[in-house]
């Protein structure tokens, strides 16, 4: 028997946690709908087309791919684009295995650092190349906003990297990053769950991603059914929310609320 | 064997952010504490990555310098620099006289050096901006990053009516409006990447 003290915010947890519920529902409902009948489209985002060349033209020239992690930890609100960061390291290194140089990681937290290892590791060990890895393809750059900023543009530009994936939690010091990504001549694809850092992305990286096209990232780049299903029941629930917007408007210019 | 590992790390993941999920919205005790644990754990655990961080970029410099990598100099005087600072707060505390002098006199010019050349850096980018692709929304973005900025420093030579009020209005209603969008949809996804790990769908652990 679950007490409830039904103050506001009793009922603002409930209703937080029925929204959860129905998001996870949405989830498994559209993944098994997904998986009885498979449909691929997608919006068009050009960034994920542009990352797709990208990683194919690295592998044939044997130049490296960088993806950048940010500096936002796993125990805040900023985990959500981190995770999204490792996901696409996941997928980008394992497209990229046959290469002779492997994709390199770079963040700003030592727990990402951490988890930048270990998912390079377990991609090497799922393709049987353990024995290749480096544990320095996983690096933490720098520990303060600056300091991570100016380690990465050192990786950037000693590393001949063809194209950088920026991805996770990025202030305004991104545009260092990015311009050091300019000059060498590589495609920059950047986004972050960051206001500032939007901004800045908008102004200097080649293809950036806008609001929430970086957690779209899994299902345009295969990373599984799972990752569709969730972007569609993102599409659905944005619907609900605007909709939700659209009443509490109109009630509140009618003197209800 | 390193299929049960991988069970084992998705399994403690999966009841661990469960635990931590269902102390947040229901009010049990049981699961109030152990929540509070968790995240306890997890902040030491964030504290002890962050010493692998500093020793990870320790080894990353000195395998630079032993393989003779370019910028292996630069690497050198990152590690003396590192050395010379742990040494100091060591001996004198984080607020020491040594250690305030470090932060006073390296780390914060160097910030601000780069605080500068970031401004120039966007500056220069929001030029290459228009030359890269002229449409409808880059120009809106630059001249609305104009009017705010001239709308924001002081002009000592000339007072341009009702500037202030349009940048005022700018950031009160449609940067506002733009940025709760964009929050609205970052809060959607964010949701989702945790439900995909909490499901195993995602495994940033590697598993």
């Amino acid at each position: 028997m679950i007490p409830l003290d039904l103050n506001s915010t009793s009922i603002i947890n409930l209703l937080g946690f029925v929204f959860v519920l129905v998001f996870f529902g949405l989830m498994i409902i559209l993944a098994a709908a997904g998986r009885r009948r498979p449909e691929r489209y997608l919006r068009d985002i050009p960034a994920f087309a542009r990352l797709g060349r990208a990683i194919g033209l690295a592998v044939e020239a044997g130049q490296r791919l960088h993806l950048s992690l940010g500096r936002g930890g796993i125990d805040g609100l900023q985990a959500g684009s981190a995770f999204v960061g490792l996901s696409m390291l996941q997928r980008i290194s394992r497209a990229a295995s046959i290469s002779d140089r492997p994709p390199i990681a770079t963040s700003g937290e030592g727990t990402l650092g951490i988890l930048s290892q270990d998912t390079l590791r377990s991609v090497a060990r799922s393709i049987g190349s353990e024995a290749q890895y480096d544990s320095t393809t996983g690096q933490v750059t720098g520990l303060t906003p600056f300091s991570y900023a100016a380690g990465t543009m050192s990786v950037i530009f000693d590393q001949n990297v063809s194209a950088s994936v920026l991805a996770g939690h990025f202030g305004s010091e991104v545009a260092l990053i990015t311009d050091a990504s300019e000059r060498c001549g590589s495609l920059t694809l950047a986004g972050t769950d960051s206001i500032p850092g939007q901004a800045v992305m908008v102004a200097t990286a080649q293809e950036p991603l806008i609001g929430e096209e970086l957690y779209a990232a899994g299902a345009y780049i295969n990373a599984g059914q799972m990752h569709i299903a969730s972007l569609r029941a993102q599409d659905i629930l944005r619907w609900v929310l605007i909709l939700a917007i659209l009443v509490g408007a109109g009630l509140k210019f009618i003197g209800v609320l | 064997m390193s299929r049960l590992r991988t069970s084992i790390s998705v399994s403690i993941a999966i009841a661990v952010g469960l635990i931590v999920l269902l102390g947040y919205f229901i009010d049990i005790p049981v699961l109030i504490n152990l929540r509070v644990i968790f995240l306890q754990w997890a902040v030491i655990l964030a504290a002890i990555a962050l010493i692998v961080g500093v020793l990870n970029l320790v080894n990353v410099h000195w395998k630079k310098i032993n393989s003779s990598q370019p910028g292996g100099f630069y690497s050198t005087f990152l590690i003396l620099a590192l050395l010379a600072t742990a040494v100091a707060v060591a001996i004198f505390r984080p607020t020491g006289s040594w250690s305030m002098w470090i932060f006073n006199n390296i780390q914060v010019p160097i910030e601000s050096s780069l605080m500068a050349l970031l401004a120039v850096i966007l500056a220069y980018a929001s030029a290459r901006m228009l030359s890269r692709q002229i449409n409808l929304f880059s120009i809106v973005f630059i001249v609305t990053a104009l009017v705010v900025l001239l709308g924001t420093a002081s002009l000592p030579f000339l007072d341009l009516p009702g500037l202030n009020e349009l940048r005022a209005w700018i950031e009160r209603i449609p940067a506002v409006a733009g940025s709760r969008g964009i929050l609205l949809g970052v809060a959607l996804g964010t949701i989702a990447t945790g439900l995909r790990v909490l499901m195993g769908a995602d495994r940033p652990y590697g598993g």
